[in-house]
């Protein structure tokens, strides 16, 4: 049976994703509430898997998690950790305790981490996960071997829409795409006139988008994601704008302004929903979809 | 031509090595390390300097002109005096002339460098790595640009999202394989090749430990 996500994007329905951060420990009640108070609201929570290479409770066992407490995962795996077996164990793994969505990705680099030394894998890109995905779909693992059971995804990938130069890109996104990406959740976008060009262009393809939403929290954080984060672009207006809050307010600023992209994205029928990243202040996500009119 | 390259070792890890050595002589290689700036003959003396610094006996040293050529064990027979009177020996070239020098003498041998890769001086005092020897060489479908070497992640179907202005996640002063290899192949009319998925890559090509016997 389809995932409920994949009902959702099936349905063509706006569709709304946000994030879970596995915590670095074992206390898992911060992570606990996020997903209480989100799991009813969205369609789906992404699980980070060591996002940004730093070592953390394992994207699996927050996915079951979020499954456990009634919500719907997209267990996100990357290709940073695990060699191709791993990557397979992990998705029979998955499938099996009825984690239905996944999202592939190749991941950072180690070095941008915190165990710096370690070996970075990378058996397999991005574009080869989601083709393995499907061939354990058809009951073969990588090698051509038969599985005793086979497993069923909604998988999907990512595409940076301003990244540059795009070109090179697209060319993987489209990669993705044949490679059997249903969904595709984008790096942030801020500038939705270069955004309407990208979706313009993805239009053509069998494949849902969903726009990245990240939350601003501050001028200083909009500057830094701007220096430091690749393929992200805050405008100067954003940028001022959140430089104009008055003390205290840069966070409701940040909401406002999230609120807005979404509602244009609904109102102009720009993509088929907004994967919301309100890195490290998930318990944020509800006001921010009620800014964008999602509630 | 290409070359090993090196990196003289931190000298705290110098020191731990040669902690209990207090008699040492020293190797130097007159190819790639004195290219390279770590193991010519100013090296070498720089290093006797620092032995002495440290309190340690050098019973000698010399350079040998090419440290891992079959050659070797003759520059080792004409120092073989004051080799003998050495404890171990600190040698200034790549691991290749270690392994060389240590299969030939009954000696404690102490690398001083680290060898990094094989690589070529592309501008001056400027050294890449071309090939990494993987055994399954994609050149042909890359526009004749490495991105198993090149590429941080050895990806083989286009760049990831960390790419940023053409330069990559972990260096904003190093190229982009991918987008080199995508300007490459569009100035060559070839870009198809790039929208071709390429399989997983074959992790095995490359026999390790690498050992081949030529046939007929």
């Amino acid at each position: 049976m389809a995932s409920k996500f994949k009902q959702a994007l099936d349905q063509g329905k706006f569709v709304v994703t946000s994030e879970v951060a596995p915590p670095k420990g074992v206390n898992l009640e911060k992570m606990a509430h996020h997903i209480e108070l989100l799991k009813d609201k969205v369609d789906a929570m992404n699980v980070t898997d060591h996002q940004s290479s730093v070592m953390r409770f394992p994207s699996l066992g927050a996915a079951l998690m979020v499954k456990e407490m009634g919500g719907e995962p997209i267990l996100q795996m990357t290709c940073r950790d695990r060699n191709r077996l791993a990557l397979q164990a992990d998705l029979l793994f998955a499938h099996q305790r009825g984690i239905n969505n996944v999202l592939c990705l190749t991941g950072d680099s180690v070095v941008l981490g915190d165990h710096k030394t370690a070996k970075g894998v990378f058996d397999l890109d991005s574009s080869q996960l989601v083709a393995a995905v499907r061939k354990l779909e058809k009951g073969k693992d990588m090698a051509g071997n038969d599985l005793d059971g086979a497993v069923s995804f909604c998988a999907g990938a990512i595409v940076t829409p301003e990244a540059n130069p795009i070109q090179p890109q697209l060319i993987k996104f489209e990669k993705k795409i044949e490679a059997g990406a249903e969904f595709i959740q984008t790096q942030a976008v801020y500038d939705l006139e270069n955004f309407k060009n990208f979706m313009e262009y993805a239009r053509q393809f069998p494949v849902k988008v969903l726009a990245g939403i990240i939350l601003l929290t501050s001028a200083p954080m909009a500057r830094f994601m701007n220096k430091n984060v690749a393929g992200v672009t805050v405008p100067q207006e954003f940028i001022d704008e959140m430089a104009s809050a008055p003390k205290g307010g840069a966070i409701q600023k940040g909401i406002q302004i999230a609120g807005r992209q979404i509602k244009q994205i609904v109102d102009e029928n720009i993509c088929d929903g907004v994967h919301i990243m309100a890195i490290g202040k998930e318990e944020l996500v509800p006001d921010i979809m009620a800014a964008g009119g999602l509630l | 031509m290409i070359r090993s390259i090196t990196r003289r070792k931190p000298d705290e890890e110098l020191d731990r090595l040669l902690e209990h050595q207090n008699r040492v002589f020293i190797f130097g290689c007159g190819t790639c390390t004195t290219l390279t700036n770590t193991g010519g003959a100013e090296q070498v003396q720089a290093m006797q300097e620092y032995l002495a610094s440290k309190g340690k006996l050098v019973t000698g040293s010399t350079v040998l002109p090419v440290a891992c050529d079959n050659l070797t064990h003759e520059g080792l027979r004409a120092f073989s005096g004051q080799i003998n009177q050495a404890s171990a020996l600190v040698i200034m070239s790549c691991a290749f002339g270690v392994q060389n020098i240590a299969s030939q003498l009954q000696k404690m041998v102490i690398p001083a460098l680290d060898t990094l890769f094989i690589g070529k001086e592309t501008g001056v005092g400027q050294f890449n790595e071309v090939c990494t020897q993987c055994g399954t060489c994609v050149l042909g479908e890359t526009g004749g640009i490495c991105p198993v070497t090149a590429c941080h992640k050895g990806l083989i179907n286009g760049p990831c999202g960390g790419t940023n202005n053409g330069k990559c996640e972990i260096d904003k002063n190093k190229d982009c394989a991918w987008t080199l290899i995508y300007n490459r192949l569009a100035e060559i009319g070839q870009l198809d090749l790039m929208k071709r998925f390429q399989p997983p890559r074959n992790h095995q090509g490359e026999p390790s430990p690498g050992k081949i016997l030529l046939e007929g």
